[in-house]
């Protein structure tokens, strides 16, 4: 049962797929199965499971990642928080104990002082209303509302907390920036090659970028955002231009 | 909906960058964001982009009756609507500050410079004027709301036909746009709404500020002007001091907008008249971008079929013409034999000759059978002929 799903699945890898769309059903597997785990089939956003049916719940593209995972990649702006991703939030307000952050999504998330790299009660963290942080949702379902925090699993900020002095903040689609996060993502590496700078990118489509001067800064908030609708000749020609000093 | 808050670095690096005259956009102190205008399918619907900014405004007329205290006047209503969807922070039904600080600022602007004849509308006085309608909506709100809808609202009166209306005795007649043109309304002047935005207390100044920049800024001065620099509203907001002669140097740079922004729309204007003259597309989807990804447009091709006759024998009588050129070499074959025997005829003489002529018509036919090497023959004839006469004589 396996093979044939996966083939069947397989076969539609690249398409456009649009919602309702059907993208197979499957009968429940024989008590005798050899491999159980084979048989198991992740579906990420955008994929939805309907009794025996998955359908698509989101109009994009499909993809595939070995060995049993599918999901859809499609273009929108408007971000709905997911365990374990990060993003960067503004601090809104401040009542007791907890930080309101706003991370663009239809819900404001909390972040506890404790949540900081050596926050205790005597040692609290400098958070002040309008700040930028970096962190870590641990609870995002659609039951509650999410929360964030700036620390890792053993305790430890790797790189995450209150930043952004002197830096600017922008916001780009989610599809850009899935593209900057890539792993080996060479728009990334082609603006570090133009000037040294600094980058934080949040899952929410927020971007901060700090350069060395006002200038550079503004040069590459508007070199991310027109990149979005860019092929890689279109960036590698305009790159060329800015470095010339043409714009 | 709440609308995204601004945070602290945002706002510190907005003002270092206008500390060092820049923009975060690229543009200068003084420049304006990219304005485009078009104009609907109906007269009078126009939508105006300032950047990313949308105004979409629409005029429309009825006949009322005219207030008691001006009997002779037409009626001019302004409405301005913030649409939820122009930005999160708009909510539907909710009178805000911004939404009557804008209606009323448009109003002051176009109403009180009496740029509209308002006399001209009347049809009988104390019985029926024009009350002219506008209602301009807020699109997409990306900063300076009051210049675009200000152009919007102007270009929109200008664009604005209203029907013909004919009055004898006591009957009056409003005719429709297929009986009558419509008319044109009499503009006197275009004011404009030119803002500025000031910071850190007034020491720096810009031109159109877009949303992020409003957010920032600590006062704003709203110039109404037309192109005869002829100043027509002036209002100050946000709580700041400024000297007059920052009032003066930016009157003096609202004036040199102004003229540019009426000549861009006299500009759209003219083209929209010579569009709908020739009879060409034109409205709202004629001005959408072509080859967009969000866009999605495509004519349909006609297959012209009435002319596939004509064409035909348009190709048959090529064909016979051509035939026809094929007849004439023998023509000129049977030209050339005519001119032989016309030789022939012009030798009359005796009758002693006329038997040495019949030998000579029998050599003169093999002389045009043959080749040029009988010619020679020929002229060996007219030897022997010249030593018969010797001997006659």
């Amino acid at each position: 049962m396996d093979s044939s799903v996966h083939t069947s699945l397989l076969e539609r890898i690249g398409d456009v797929v649009l919602p309702g769309d059907l993208l197979f059903s499957f009968s429940p597997p024989e008590a005798g199965d050899a491999n159980p785990k084979a048989d198991r089939l992740i579906c990420g956003p955008g994929l939805r499971r309907s009794g025996a049916e998955i359908r698509v719940c989101r109009a994009g593209v499909l993809k595939h990642k070995q060995p049993n995972m599918y999901w859809v990649n499609c273009q929108q702006r408007r971000y709905v928080p997911a365990k374990g991703e990060s993003v960067i939030g503004i601090v809104t307000a401040k009542s007791g104990d907890v930080f309101k952050v706003d991370v663009g999504g239809s819900e404001q998330a909390s972040l506890s002082y404790l949540a900081f790299e050596g926050a205790t009660k005597r040692n609290r963290p400098n958070v002040q209303v309008g700040d930028l942080v970096f962190g870590q949702f641990t609870i995002a379902n659609k039951d509650m509302e999410p929360e964030l925090v700036c620390i890792d699993s053993c305790g430890r900020a790797n790189g995450m907390g209150v930043f952004g002095g002197d830096g600017l903040l922008f916001k780009v689609s989610l599809g850009l920036v899935r593209r900057l996060l890539a792993p080996q993502s060479d728009l990334v590496s082609d603006l570090e090659k133009m000037f040294p700078c600094e980058m934080v990118v949040g899952m929410n489509g927020r971007v901060w970028v700090k350069a060395r001067t006002v200038q550079h800064t503004l040069i590459l908030s508007n070199l991310l955002e027109a990149c979005e609708n860019m092929s890689t000749a279109q960036r590698h020609t305009l790159f060329r231009r800015v470095a010339d000093g043409g714009i | 909906m709440r609308d995204t808050p601004l945070s602290n670095c945002e706002r510190l690096f907005l003002l270092k960058a206008i500390k060092e005259k820049k923009r975060l956009d690229g543009r200068q102190t003084y420049d304006y964001r990219n304005i485009k205008i078009s104009f609907g399918t109906d007269y009078g619907c126009c939508v105006v982009e300032l950047g990313k900014t949308r105004v979409l405004s629409q005029v429309s007329c009825e006949l009322v009756p005219p207030k008691d205290s001006r009997p002779t006047e037409g009626i001019v209503f302004f409405n301005l609507e913030l649409s939820p969807m122009a930005s999160p922070a708009f909510e539907p039904n909710r009178q805000s500050e911004l939404l009557v600080t804008l209606n009323r600022q448009l109003e002051r602007c176009l109403r009180n410079s009496k740029c509209i004849d308002t006399e001209s509308l009347c049809v009988v006085s104390g019985e029926k004027v024009w009350q002219i309608r506008v209602d301009v909506h807020v699109l997409n709100h990306d900063g300076n709301l009051m210049d675009a809808a200000s152009i919007a609202a102007i270009s929109a009166l200008s664009h604005f036909r209203r029907p013909d209306v004919a009055i004898q005795g006591r009957d009056v007649t409003v005719f429709g746009p297929e009986e009558r043109d419509p008319i044109p309304l009499s503009i006197y002047h275009m004011p404009i709404c030119v803002s500025f935005a000031f910071f850190l207390q007034g020491s720096f100044l810009l031109v159109d500020p877009c949303e992020r920049e409003e957010r920032v800024k600590d006062g704003l001065l709203v110039i109404a002007m037309n192109k005869h620099r002829e100043i027509c509203s002036i209002q100050s907001s946000g709580g700041i001091m400024l000297l007059k002669e920052q009032v003066l140097r930016c009157s003096k740079i609202a004036s040199v907008k102004v003229s540019e922004i009426t000549e861009l729309i006299n500009k759209a204007l003219e083209n929209d008249k010579k569009v709908r003259k020739e009879g060409g597309k034109f409205g709202f989807a004629e001005s959408m971008p072509k080859e967009r990804i969000t866009t999605l447009k495509r004519d349909e091709a006609p297959v012209e079929m009435t002319d596939v006759k004509e064409t035909a024998d348009d190709i048959v009588q090529r064909t016979e013409t051509t035939t026809e050129t094929v007849p004439s070499p023998i023509l000129v074959a049977t030209g050339t034999a005519q001119i032989g025997e016309g030789i022939v005829n012009s030798w009359g003489l005796d009758e002693d000759e006329d038997d040495e002529l019949q030998t000579e018509d029998r050599k003169t036919d093999e002389v045009v059978v043959i080749t040029d090497s009988e010619e020679e023959e020929v002229v060996i004839l007219n030897d022997q002929k010249s030593k018969k006469t010797s001997k006659q004589k």
